[in-house]
């Protein structure tokens, strides 16, 4: 096993809810008193788990609470949750923007953080001055940022404008100049917010492929803060989920990303639109959709061992017009699984429906998917395939591991299909 | 895996805030070069797209020294104890101009910085250190025109202009106004990030504390009764040890200079322990 590179331990953190004002003073008192005389912090002990949607009664909460982990050196960890899990506290901390109420971090090795490009940058100030300004914020030596002065403005694209005031950059350039900065400091840690990946997609892949690359090849520590799903899992081998201040997951990203996605995403096996967002066209309107099992109940439990439909009901209120609809399985990697089209239902398909009610369904098989949570996308559009209208994500389901083909079997079965096929043995004399 | 660690070096540990006095003065020495950028930064960008640049920093004090020569010399009538009215205020407003500079300016620290400091971590003393040494560049230029029209005062006999050998004080007199401006401003600034009200005091308390300062007038018409009063003001025996040095007229004593001295060292230790603690958690307050 490789070195440790961060250690946290037993991490916690107070905050101070509302208005930082009045009645502070008071408190302040209070709180040098119960020090001086050696007790704990009175306010300390009313301290809330912090879950921001519901109203707590106190006025300080945890915005971390006994947080504990390690990140071996070379390692990608990516730290995901909701907005409000204490991602963001984490990486305060983490960076020295601030103090820890209790608990402790130790770290081997030069750490820098990232959690915005061009801090510090100067508008007034030439390309090269800020260069050389922002590079020192972020620890670089003088010496260290003059011998790779070079690189950074071959990497960033900017020589003509060197010597102009950045306040005359296009946003591009500007943030390509303070990318340039980032991505030569050559810290053995470095902590990286997702703000950095905002921007055009060949930025953030230039982003996401320099961080990678910087662990891969120089054996460098990242930790990667996120809820973009997508880039964890393209980028870490581990991450841990925050929920409400506390870590819920810590391990290999794909086992996370699961459980993250259980815990914090809720299933949906029905959507049902209003008659303002449900009328996509003047003649239809969208009623509804859902699994639902043969007896035509809407299902909460489907099993690999049971077919299920899909059905979608609607109204048409002007007639002549033909309707044909296509659905999309997704796993929660996003990675297309197959889609269906209605094509094949013959006296439906091109067919000029009449005004009234109608439900459209398709039977998904029992034995194909494997067990897995799986996000359903709709796209219906017009007959000759016009004004096509795509809905993703509409539903999120969970296929639960049914006994009718594993038998006694406890493992699990690898894959994205559960087929039953025929085994078949003879015995050959 | 968890023994061995524990017993190896680590180069980083973060911890609650403790102590009352950690500073750690090898970092700031460690990011010396951010402050000398710091610097450049400040001198560099106040004069960018102007068109008369640096010579801002001489009309500040000249169209000062006209007013005051006017109003107080002219129209209110205060002696200068026979100095060259001119030099006289001169003298005064480049002194204090550098106190009130560092004074302000680092009082503004945090709140100035603070998009800055919630985003990445450096010694944050780095940002009233450098803001001292920029106002020293500006207080040289400054200086300059006092010497200019010092000299000119010196050449003709009719002006009673005598500097002596306390001239050699003068880096001294330097270190005291810097010092000074710097503890006090860094202390207003750690207040400030919890209790704004503080702010609303300054312009008015550095306003004030001018007139307690012999700046406008010398120290030697003030009634005897005040003159204890105003002597406990540190600036004072510093200013008046500064004209005395260059002009030959002014109140001279190693005793209130010393009392000068002790002031500002408690008075930077105080600063630098306050900012410490205020350091580690202001970005929750602020």
């Amino acid at each position: 096993m490789s070195e440790t590179a961060i250690k946290v331990e037993k991490l916690s953190k107070l905050y101070q809810l509302g208005e930082i004002s009045t009645g502070t003073l008071s408190r302040d008192l209070t709180r040098w008193w119960a020090g001086v005389r050696g007790k704990e912090d009175p306010y300390r002990k009313i301290g809330q788990t912090n879950d921001r949607t519901t109203q707590g009664t106190s006025d300080f909460v945890w915005a971390l609470q006994d947080i504990s982990f390690e990140v071996k050196k070379g390692e990608i960890l990516g730290i995901i949750g909701r907005n409000g899990a204490g991602k963001s506290t984490l990486l305060k901390i983490l960076s020295r923007v601030t103090k820890p109420t209790t608990g402790r971090i130790r770290v081997r090795g030069r750490m820098a953080s990232l959690l915005e490009v061009g801090t510090g940058f100067h508008p007034e100030l030439t390309g090269r001055e800020n260069i050389f300004l922002n590079g020192a914020i972020l620890g670089m030596r003088k010496e260290e940022i003059r011998s790779k002065l070079d690189e950074i403005v071959d990497f960033a694209g900017v020589e003509r404008y060197l010597d102009t005031p950045v306040k005359r950059y296009s946003s591009g350039m500007y943030v390509r100049l303070a990318f340039a900065v980032a991505a030569h400091l050559e810290p053995e840690i470095l902590i990286v917010d997702e703000v950095l990946a905002v921007g055009d997609a060949e930025f953030q892949k230039k982003c996401l492929g320099k961080m990678k690359d910087v662990s891969e090849n120089d054996g460098r520590t990242v930790l990667f803060v996120s809820h973009n799903m997508e880039a964890v899992r393209k980028l870490c081998n581990r991450g841990i989920v925050l929920q409400n201040g506390r870590i819920t997951e810590n391990g290999k990203t794909e086992y996370i990303l699961e459980s993250y996605l259980n815990n914090n995403v809720s299933k949906k096996y029905q959507y049902q639109w209003n008659d303002e967002n449900g009328r996509i066209y003047d003649w239809l309107i969208l009623k509804s959709i859902q699994i639902v099992d043969v007896d035509e109940k809407i299902l909460r439990l489907i099993s690999t061992d049971h077919d299920f439909d899909i059905e979608i009901k609607y109204d048409i209120i002007n007639a002549n017009k033909g309707l044909g609809f296509t659905i999309s399985f997704w796993n929660l990697s996003g990675e297309i699984i197959f889609q269906t089209i209605s094509n094949n239902e013959t006296n439906y398909y091109g067919k000029n429906l009449e005004k009234g009610s109608y439900v459209t369904s398709c039977k998904i098989p029992r034995f194909m998917l494997n067990q897995g949570s799986y996000f359903i996308s709709l796209n219906i559009f017009e007959y000759g395939y016009q004004n096509s209208y795509l809905i993703k994500e509409i539903l999120l389901v969970d296929i639960q591991d049914g006994q009718l083909i594993r038998k006694d079997y406890k493992g699990s079965l690898l894959g994205y299909f559960r087929p039953m096929i025929n085994w078949k043995s003879t015995l050959k004399k | 895996m968890s023994q061995t660690d524990d017993s190896e070096s680590w180069d980083l540990e973060i911890e609650p805030a403790s102590g009352f006095f950690d500073l750690n003065w090898r970092e700031i020495w460690q990011y010396r070069d951010l402050i000398a950028l710091f610097v450049r930064r400040d001198i560099v960008a106040t004069y960018k797209q102007t068109i008369l640049g640096p010579i801002w920093f001489f009309v500040q004090p000249i169209l000062t020294t006209i007013t005051y020569v006017v109003i107080f010399g002219n129209v209110a009538g205060i002696s200068t104890g026979g100095i060259p009215k001119i030099l006289f205020y001169l003298a005064g407003i480049t002194l204090w101009n550098y106190f009130q500079e560092c004074l302000m300016k680092t009082s503004d620290t945090f709140i100035l910085n603070q998009n800055l400091f919630g985003k990445v971590y450096f010694p944050r003393l780095a940002a009233p250190i450098s803001v001292v040494i920029s106002n020293l560049f500006k207080f040289f230029i400054q200086l300059g025109l006092f010497l200019v029209a010092w000299m000119y005062f010196l050449i003709q006999p009719e002006n009673d202009v005598n500097p002596n050998i306390t001239l050699l004080l003068f880096p001294l007199y330097v270190l005291l106004m810097s010092g000074l401006g710097f503890s006090f401003g860094v202390l207003i600034s750690s207040l400030t990030t919890k209790y704004r009200d503080l702010r609303f005091l300054i312009q008015f308390g550095v306003q004030l504390l001018m007139y307690g300062t012999p700046i406008v007038y010398p120290l030697s018409i003030v009634p005897e009764k005040y003159r204890l009063l105003l002597l406990a003001n540190p600036i004072t025996s510093i200013v008046e040890a500064f004209k005395y040095s260059f002009l030959g007229e002014g109140y001279f004593s190693w005793l209130w200079l010393a009392y000068s001295f002790i002031f500002m060292v408690v008075c930077l230790l105080l600063s630098i322990l306050v900012f410490n603690r205020v350091e580690k958690t202001f970005m929750d307050t602020v």
